[in-house]
């Protein structure tokens, strides 16, 4: 509601008026559209029994729920391998030591510059690795290079008061940041880590790329039936509510926590990352200045 | 090296195909997310929850589900076109949800006192939009439309999955001819950079041009 407010002034009674029929016309043409995509699939037969059928068997549901554990698995591994990796490129990126400074430079400029499939398909296909392991390799590799640029973000956005004082105590590099700037980076950057888990959620279904036995995957084994008069469309309707909606509940998730630490006083000392996958995108250049 | 000169018309068919689509796909995407844009700002509830719905399905959908039901689902509406115009169609409406996004957050930029002023002026909807809003909101949404379409340009590698003639797809005909396989791939992922450093470069220039100067 609150959207645009340099865009409208405050309406009159005409305008209202006006806005109210608006409303009405574009609700129209929407529900017309919604009724026009309704039409097509009943006519196009996507509502028969037949098509439905597969789903009461219990073989199939077990399929699908396989392909679903394969597909968290996936997101798992790589999920905390990329929050390990990513915390030591971070450490890397934040060296005193020039040489360790450029080579975890190096590597996360690269990986994030290259398309997270030709890595996938890299190490899959030139490597000869198990699709599994070469979906984890290529998430990890990506978001983990991801990651250590929010985690360098994060750790630069903290007050310059808080290193200078922290130092003036005498603690050693390695103190400062470990007990007094990362656990405030983290926590400020938490919504923007969240929202790249999200992102490493949705490139788990890359693995149906690859063969990998993932939820998509499941999918069009039942989509590619004869015997259910190949039901395409029932599959999507089935699969797709699941996958977006698990996305959507971490989406939903990152902005929780990024609206709890607006009001938490022990981020105070640090600029808040934004909460939505919008926040990071794939290849996106990071929001902060480039290194002094 | 030979594995390119040996290649080249492959490499450049694979490298074409990838910019085509990138340039269609950006296109779309950026109609369509101007339209889901002034739809998510718009003093009409219907149309705000229209685009709402979209930016928020779109931006929690996996790109490969998409592609999946796009370039294998349409055709099952009886709707038949050639692969590359669905490839265009899902990378154009997935990409649409974050330059919504990036537009909608530039517009918010905009302090509430220029829209006022400008109305005090005289000025109408039309003008106050056209001379004083978008030319600032347009500035500040340069950097992350351009990483957007960076991130649209590495996506279209999906679409060379789904046998679009494109870069990453070039890999499949090379590995039968036998020729080296990490050589394959070195030159492919080179074709990659050209493009994003090239957008990148892009939209380096229109920010020192129009930029907000910091």
């Amino acid at each position: 509601m609150t959207a645009a407010p340099a865009l409208y002034d405050v309406p009159g009674p005409r305008t209202r008026r006006r806005h109210a029929l608006y409303g009405v016309l574009s609700t129209a043409v929407l529900l017309a559209l919604l009724a026009w995509i309704l039409y097509l699939l009943f006519h196009t037969g996507q509502f028969t029994a037949t098509k439905w059928l597969p789903f009461e068997y219990q073989g199939i549901q077990l399929l699908l729920l396989r392909g679903l554990g394969n597909t968290l698995k996936a997101f798992a591994i790589a999920a905390v391998l990329s929050l390990a990796l990513g915390g030591v490129l971070a450490t890397g990126r934040l060296s005193d030591h020039r040489p360790v400074r450029a080579l975890a430079t190096l590597v996360v400029e690269f990986f994030r510059a290259m398309p997270v499939l030709v890595m996938i398909f890299f190490i899959f296909v030139a490597l000869k690795v198990q699709p599994l392991p070469a979906l984890v390799a290529g998430l990890t590799l990506y978001n983990g290079s991801v990651l250590a640029e929010v985690f360098r973000s994060g750790v630069h956005a903290v007050e310059r008061g808080q290193r200078e004082a922290a130092f003036a105590l005498g603690m050693r590099k390695t103190q400062v940041m470990t007990h007094v700037l990362v656990p405030q980076a983290v926590r400020a950057m938490l919504p923007a880590i969240i929202s790249q888990l999200v992102v490493a959620l949705k490139d788990t279904s890359l693995g149906f790329l690859i063969t990998y036995e993932e939820f998509l995957h499941a999918g069009k084994l039942i989509a590619s039936n004869l015997d259910y008069d190949l039901p395409f469309i029932p599959v999507v309707m089935v699969i797709s509510p699941i996958y977006i909606g698990m996305c959507m509940l971490l989406s939903w998730f990152a902005g929780w926590v990024s609206r709890r630490e607006q009001r938490s006083p022990k981020t105070e000392a640090v600029a808040h990352a934004p909460a939505g996958p919008g926040a990071l995108l794939p290849g996106g250049e990071p929001p902060m200045a480039p290194e002094p | 090296m030979n594995v390119l000169t040996d290649n080249f018309s492959a490499y450049g068919a694979g490298f074409l195909g990838t910019l085509e689509l990138t340039v269609y796909a950006s296109l779309l995407a950026l109609a369509l997310g101007f339209l889901m844009a002034s739809f998510r700002v718009a003093p009409v509830g219907s149309l705000r929850i229209f685009g709402t719905a979209w930016v928020t399905v779109l931006r929690n959908t996996p790109l490969t589900l998409l592609f999946f039901a796009v370039l294998l689902g349409l055709p099952r509406f009886g709707l038949v076109l050639p692969f590359k115009v669905f490839a265009v169609l899902a990378l154009g409406c997935y990409t649409s949800a974050f330059i919504c996004e990036a537009l909608r957050s530039g517009i918010n930029t905009v302090p509430r006192g220029q829209g006022e002023a400008a109305r005090s002026l005289g000025m109408t909807f039309g003008q106050a939009l056209s001379l004083v809003v978008l030319p600032q909101a347009f500035r500040s949404v340069i950097p992350p439309v351009g990483s957007t379409l960076i991130a649209l340009a590495k996506n279209s590698a999906i679409a060379g999955a789904f046998s679009v003639t494109e870069l990453l797809g070039t890999y499949k005909t090379l590995n039968e001819l036998g020729y080296n396989i990490v050589w394959t791939f070195v030159w492919i992922a080179v074709g990659y950079l050209i493009i994003t450093l090239a957008i990148s470069a892009l939209f380096h220039a229109l920010e020192r041009r129009w930029g907000v100067a910091r």
